[in-house]
Formats: C-alpha cells, structure tokens, sequence
C-alpha cells in the first residue's frame, strides 16, 4: 500500500472539503482498502467518516425512511421497519458478501463500490476504468462475470451491489452534500453514469460530495422478492439478480417495479419491460415478451453470451413466483 | 499515528503508521498471532475478530479507524486452560484439519451465535419476521465467510450447533 495522511472528518462539511482537495473518502473500507492493497487505488489522502453522525435510520413525513450513509448493512438488513415493509432491500442485502463485511459495509460505500471485474483489479491489464485511454482487456479477455447492457467499446464492467438493485426497485433517492454545504437528492438513475468513453466516471457527484443517506418512498402493496444467481451458494457476487415489487389485482398486474444486477454497470432498470406486464394477465407468454424486451438491445461478448438465457429464465421465475397466488 | 484500542480488556497505546491494518497491528505490534492471515483480501475470514461485539474482517480495516474501540481476539475468547463452549465443541467435535482456519472460525461463530440469538434473518432464513433455527443450511449460511481448506465444514457445523445448544 502507498503512504498516504490519514484524517479524521470532525463534522460532514470538513469532509466535503477534505474530498474537494483530493482525499478519498473512507466509510467501512472494505472495497476501498482492498483496491489500495493492490495499489489500483493510492490516495494521497484518506478522510474517515466513520464517526459522523450519519448513523440512524428514522422514518420519514410521508412514511419512508431515511437511511444514514453510515448504516452498515448488517444493521439496514436486520432493521425491523426494513424487514416488514422494504422486505426485498433486506433481502437483497442478505445475499450479498459474509456476516462480516456486512458488519462494515455502509449504505453509501456500498453504492459507490467499484467494479470486480478482474482486469480493473490487474495493474498489467489494459483497463479504461483504472487507467483511461488504456484500453479495455475485458472485451475480448475472460469477460464471463461482464456486463450485457449498458456497455460501451471502452468498458463492459458490471456494477457488483446487490443493495443497490433493490433500491433502484424501490425507487430509493440519495441525498449529497457539496463542498460549500449545498445539497441534493437524486434518483439512482441520475446518480450512475453508464461509461461510454469515460468509464472511469461512474456517478455524477462531484468532487466533495458526499452521500449523507439514502431515502426510500413509502411502503407499496404488493409482494415483493430479490433471486440471485451466482456460481456457489452465498458469498459470491450476482452472475444475474432480480428485485421484483409486484401487485395484482383483479386477475391483472398493476403494480410492476423490476431492476436487475449482474447485467450492466448499473443496477438496471428498463419501464418498458414494466409497462408491458402492468395492466395484462399473468402468463409465461407475456414474462417471456417482457425477457425479450430487457434483452432487446443485450449483447454477450462470448464468455458472458450465457447470461442473455440465465437472465430469461431468472426474470420468468420471478415473476412467476410474484404471481403464483393469481395464477391458481 | 497514535492509536488507544481496548484488546480483550487491556487498553493498549499503540503508535503506528496509518497503513497498519488492524491484522497486523494485533500480530505484528502485539503478538497476538492467534488471529490469522489467510488472503489478506476479506476473502477467507481468517483474521475474523470481534470489534465492539460484532465480527469484522480484520484485514479489511485500518487500525487508525479504531481509536477507542473494542477489540476480541480469539486470545480474548479463552486459553487453553479455560476454553470457551466453542473452543470445547471445536475440539469434541474434531472441527478442524490443519486448525489455520479454526481461529477465525470460532470469533466468527462467537458472534454469529449472538447475531442469532438477536433475531438476525440469514438469506437462507423463510420467515425475515421469524426467529432462525439452526440448521445446517442456516449455519453454513451464516458461516459462509468462513472459507476452510481442509473443508472440515460437516465438523465445524456440528461443533457450532452443539455449542449453541450448550448456551455458548
């Protein structure tokens, strides 16, 4: 690892300015530490926020919740509010990583956690993430765990957060603080950027900004679920994930919020796939029409071509499952 | 840069350079070698310790982010002449090979139990309102941080489960 000052944020502006002049910031660390090791990060600074009061998870005016950025997600996990009401963000949080690093991991690193993919890991390999203009080893290297949707000539990298799909499911907001004290909301699509010819920008933030917590929206009816398929059992990252909200009535859907990980370089979500199940009958003929449009414009590069068939038949079993009870 | 950290009951005033990981600063500047480095990435769960009660990897943290805290090692969790329920049931049970993994194993079950014991769902568990039993699935679950290369893991879910059932 680099040398780098080690400095202690004394309240959420001292790090916003810290990070405006270059520092990283660290929460859990356990992706940022990880990437130092291997010198793929090497910060000539560190900020460590870990003893801001951004720690709670309170309800919200219009029944939501607001989720502290330093929440570990063990703690969002096992929160009760989260278990009966966003049961699919529990869920999704359960599947991802080890009983340890969800005791670390916090709700704003997990969001902006880097890439797996194995060629931004390895400094000897040509990567336009790690190193823009270098070039992109992946595309034609072992690109089985890469992304199929959203990807650009310059980088196919997946975004690995199983929390961060759900939220997108949800609609879940974050709220940043900029330098100068100034802050905003976004929605989880306006915060990722798909790389295009800068994979190395991945959110709009800023220089400084930080993400104070995340918001979710009130409660919806309907059920709810997150299927993960990986290459064992538990701790291994999503290969393909499903969050499903979903809510029938009268023998129909009306209710259908789907995002998806393991595809793209960010949790992904596609209305048209939504707007072609709300206001029709379950059948597996309409989950099949709703897996050609998420697969409309996907592109496997090889390695990854099984993941176009495995995220079919994973969307189908969602929603067949969300809808058992209306399909009896 | 300074750092104060309460190990196993003993405050401790260490000063280090802020690259120490909170592994090495236990290891190398304490001898406590009783936690163990595996992969040094957070991979393997070796170099599992307890930080103010909950299981950490302690090769994926800074020293320095610990000014204060609490830190268990297995060194902390009993002594040879004074073994825990776990330690007990690790070696009644035959819960280990080559017993590199077996430190990080037990810190981790240590707290795992508690995590149970809180009414904290696994992704294996059906009911997320429910309290957990423990089954096979639900400890290997729960253990699955833990990585074994000898893969003694039919022993160390037993020696898990006898433990819990002992009030571990």
């Amino acid at each position: 690892m680099r040398p780098f000052e080690y400095i202690r944020a004394q309240n959420p502006n001292d790090a916003t300015q810290s990070a405006a002049d270059g520092a990283i910031i660290i929460a859990g660390g356990t992706n940022l530490l990880d990437l130092m090791k291997l010198e793929v990060m090497a910060p000539d600074a560190l900020i460590d926020i870990n003893h801001l009061e951004l720690n709670q998870i309170e309800e919200t005016e219009n029944g939501g919740l607001r989720i502290g950025a330093l929440v570990t997600n063990s703690e969002l996990a096992n929160d009760i509010r989260v278990r009966r009401n966003w049961p699919v963000l529990s869920r999704a949080l359960l599947a991802g990583a080890s009983g340890q690093l969800r005791n670390k991991a916090t709700t704003g690193g997990n969001l902006l956690q880097r890439t797996r993919c194995l060629y931004f890991y390895d400094r000897a390999m040509a990567c336009n993430k790690r190193e823009p203009g270098s070039g992109c080893a992946a595309r034609e290297g072992f690109n089985r765990i890469l992304a199929v949707l959203g990807t650009s000539e310059h980088c196919i990298a997946t975004h690995p957060s199983d929390m961060a799909v759900a939220m997108r499911a949800l609609g879940a907001e974050v709220e940043t603080l900029k330098e100068g004290g100034t802050t905003r909301r976004l929605d989880l699509d306006e915060l990722y950027l798909l790389p295009g010819d800068r994979p190395d920008r991945e959110t709009v933030l800023e220089p400084g900004e930080l993400i104070t917590a995340v918001v979710l929206p009130a409660p919806v009816e309907g059920r709810q679920t997150y299927r993960k398929v990986r290459d064992r059992a538990s701790y291994a990252f999503a290969l393909v994930s499903v969050a499903g909200i979903l809510k029938i009535e009268d023998g129909r859907i009306t209710r259908a919020d789907l995002a998806f990980g393991g595809l793209a370089p960010k949790p992904w979500r596609d209305t048209q796939v939504e707007a072609i199940l709300v206001g029709n009958r379950p059948t597996e003929e309409l989950f099949e029409q709703a897996a050609d449009q998420l697969l409309a414009e996907a592109q496997g590069l090889g390695d990854n071509d099984f993941k176009l068939p495995l995220a079919r038949r994973t969307l189908v079993s969602v929603l067949t499952e969300l809808t058992q009870e209306a399909r009896i | 840069m300074q750092t104060n950290l309460m190990i196993n009951g003993t405050q401790q005033q260490l000063e280090l350079d802020p690259r120490t990981t909170l592994l090495d600063a236990l290891r190398h500047h304490l001898g406590l070698t009783g936690t163990k480095k595996g992969c040094d990435h957070g991979q393997c769960g070796a170099c599992t310790v307890m930080v103010n009660g909950r299981r950490i990897n302690s090769c994926l943290t800074l020293a320095c982010m610990h000014d204060e805290d609490e830190v268990t090692t297995i060194e902390g969790i009993g002594q040879p002449d004074n073994l825990s329920a776990l330690q007990k049931a690790f070696v009644s049970e035959d819960g280990f090979q080559c017993g590199y993994c077996t430190p990080g194993q037990i810190c981790s079950a240590t707290a795992m139990l508690e995590e149970v014991k809180n009414g904290w769902p696994s992704h294996v568990t059906d009911d997320l309102d429910g309290q957990a039993d423990l089954s096979t699935e639900e400890i290997s679950e729960r253990m699955s941080g833990n990585l074994c290369r000898c893969s003694a893991y039919p022993n160390i879910v037993e020696a898990i489960r006898k433990a819990a059932g002992e009030g571990a």
